[in-house]
């Protein structure tokens, strides 16, 4: 497992996960459609991805579709790292 | 004409897939007041059927009361049917600034101002007070009004693990950078009937330099020794900086909400709450009734020392036949089925036998916790209580879910 995916599966699982509650999430665990991460909650895994990769992820870009596993949520963060790293 | 076929065909599409996801809803019709027990036209066009109400929010028993209904009528004779205007322009009577004043010595708070819904005062609220100097931190299982209310405004969001004080304190210390920070959540929460840990939560704000904010619609009138709400159930009594509430649910049901709290807070509203400007001024019949609701409750504790026995009552008997509850010290009494499909066919057995109650799936509760949301009134008898206990048994056998442990019926759901 790269660097990103542990830093994002770790993130949701402190951030989403109650208390007691053992699920494993993995990077193809459903996270939108399963209940974990809901569109209310959604904005501080956004910022918190924009914060630690230095990136801005326009709001039509964060979908729940994009938002739905922790794979799909790294390729949006690689996406958005190279887009940054072209316009600097 | 706009509306061409194609247009039409892609609605009648949608509701064909919120159909076929099962989500459809469907209104009952009640040919009587609202009470313990109604006449209930369903399916529609069938003979009505007399059932004990266990679902309404009719808290107090106070929806049909024949005082507040006399209160009403004379209120309508004095002061007419409707104001016309909004507030601010020709919609103001001295009974809306009189009720607004009782409101805040109820509640102990600084000043009052009514909205047409507790909805529009949640929708309203935080774009007249806040903006992107600030940062709003609200309980994840807050009312889909605050929700909306936050979308609306500019200030930062965001969200804390549901009654997760260490989560909260971690968000406050995140948040330390910003102009202002604001603990939003609802005093009682409606679909679990859990109580939120308001003196955690005010000591985490004073640590913090936050403000507080409760939204206390399933609370007022009964929570607490005297009624005030969850403020005063947990010891917090003149702490909240903003409370929302409504009149739609224990205190007589019609219609109507308010914010109250810090004055400021309250003027912003009045200067700035667009649901405040734009919307017209709660009816003069409402008003009246709801004068007469607090007369009623600030007199004597014996409705909500009747609601506070039924529900424990309730409790019992739900757990002594073996359903799975979600634990709590209110009158909303979740019967925990974790399956949605039964979820809906539990209600419409319920129904059979004479008891209404509804079944709540995703997405108003999490997947995998279907529920039939019990609620208790005032206006519940024991005998009521003991008859929908009946049904409740009878349609249990039915299902085979009587006695099953939780983990035995998340995975008959899960099957």
């Amino acid at each position: 497992m790269d660097e990103i995916t542990r830093v994002v599966r770790d993130y949701i699982t402190r951030e989403y996960l109650q208390e007691g509650d053992d699920r494993q999430i993995t990077e193809k665990t459903p996270l939108i459609s399963s209940g974990i991460v809901d569109s209310f909650s959604m904005v501080s895994l956004l910022r918190f991805l924009e914060k630690k990769y230095s990136i801005d992820i326009p709001d039509q870009c964060a979908t729940p579709e994009a938002f739905d596993t922790v794979e799909r949520i790294v390729e949006l963060v690689r996406r958005f790292q190279k887009a940054e790293v072209v316009r600097s | 004409m706009a509306f061409a076929d194609t247009v039409r065909h892609r609605y009648q599409t949608d509701l064909e897939g919120i159909k076929a996801a099962g989500l459809f809803k469907e209104e009952r019709y009640i040919h009587s007041p609202q009470s313990s027990e109604i006449d209930v036209e369903f399916p529609i066009g069938s003979v009505t059927r007399r059932c004990i109400n266990i679902c309404a929010n009719n808290y107090l028993g106070l929806s049909s009361h024949p005082e507040v209904i006399a209160a009403a009528h004379a209120g309508l004779d004095a002061r007419g049917y409707g104001m016309s205007s909004v507030r601010f322009i020709c919609g103001t009577q001295d009974i809306h600034r009189e009720l607004e004043n009782r409101l805040t010595a109820f509640l102990g708070t600084e000043d009052t101002l009514l909205f047409p819904s507790c909805m529009d005062a949640n929708a309203g609220f935080f774009e007249a007070c806040l903006n992107e100097q600030d940062v709003m931190i609200a309980d994840r299982l807050v009312h889909a009004s605050i929700v909306d209310g936050m979308r609306l405004c500019k200030g930062m969001q965001d969200t804390y693990k549901h009654s997760d004080m260490g989560h909260l304190e971690e968000k406050l210390q995140e948040h330390q950078d910003k102009r202002s920070r604001m603990v939003i959540t609802d005093g009682v929460f409606s679909m679990d009937g859990d109580t939120a840990k308001l003196a955690d939560i005010v000591a985490l704000a004073e640590t913090y330099n936050a403000t507080v904010f409760v939204d206390d619609s399933h609370a007022t009138g009964f929570m607490g020794k005297t009624g005030r709400g969850t403020h005063e159930h947990c010891g917090v009594f003149g702490k909240i900086d903003v409370i929302t509430t409504t009149l739609g649910k224990a205190l007589g049901g019609a219609s109507g909400g308010c914010v109250s709290g810090r004055h400021e807070l309250v003027e912003m509203c009045r200067q700035r709450a667009r649901p405040y400007l734009f919307s017209n001024a709660v009816a003069p019949v409402i008003v009246a009734g709801a004068l007469k609701v607090l007369d009623l409750i600030s007199a004597s504790t014996d409705r909500r020392d009747k609601l506070e026995w039924n529900a424990r009552y309730w409790r019992g008997l739900l757990k002594e036949a073996g359903f799975d509850l979600k634990e709590g010290d209110t009158p909303i009494v979740p019967v925990m089925l974790y399956d949605a499909k039964l979820a809906q066919d539990f209600a419409r057995d319920l129904f059979d036998e004479g008891v209404y109650a509804i079944g709540f799936f995703f997405p108003v509760v999490p997947k995998g916790q279907a529920r039939i949301r019990t609620q208790l009134s005032a206006a519940h008898d024991k005998h009521h209580l003991d008859a929908a206990i009946e049904g409740f048994k009878k349609v249990g056998k039915k299902h085979a879910i009587l006695g099953l442990a939780r983990k035995e019926l998340m995975a008959r759901a899960a099957a």
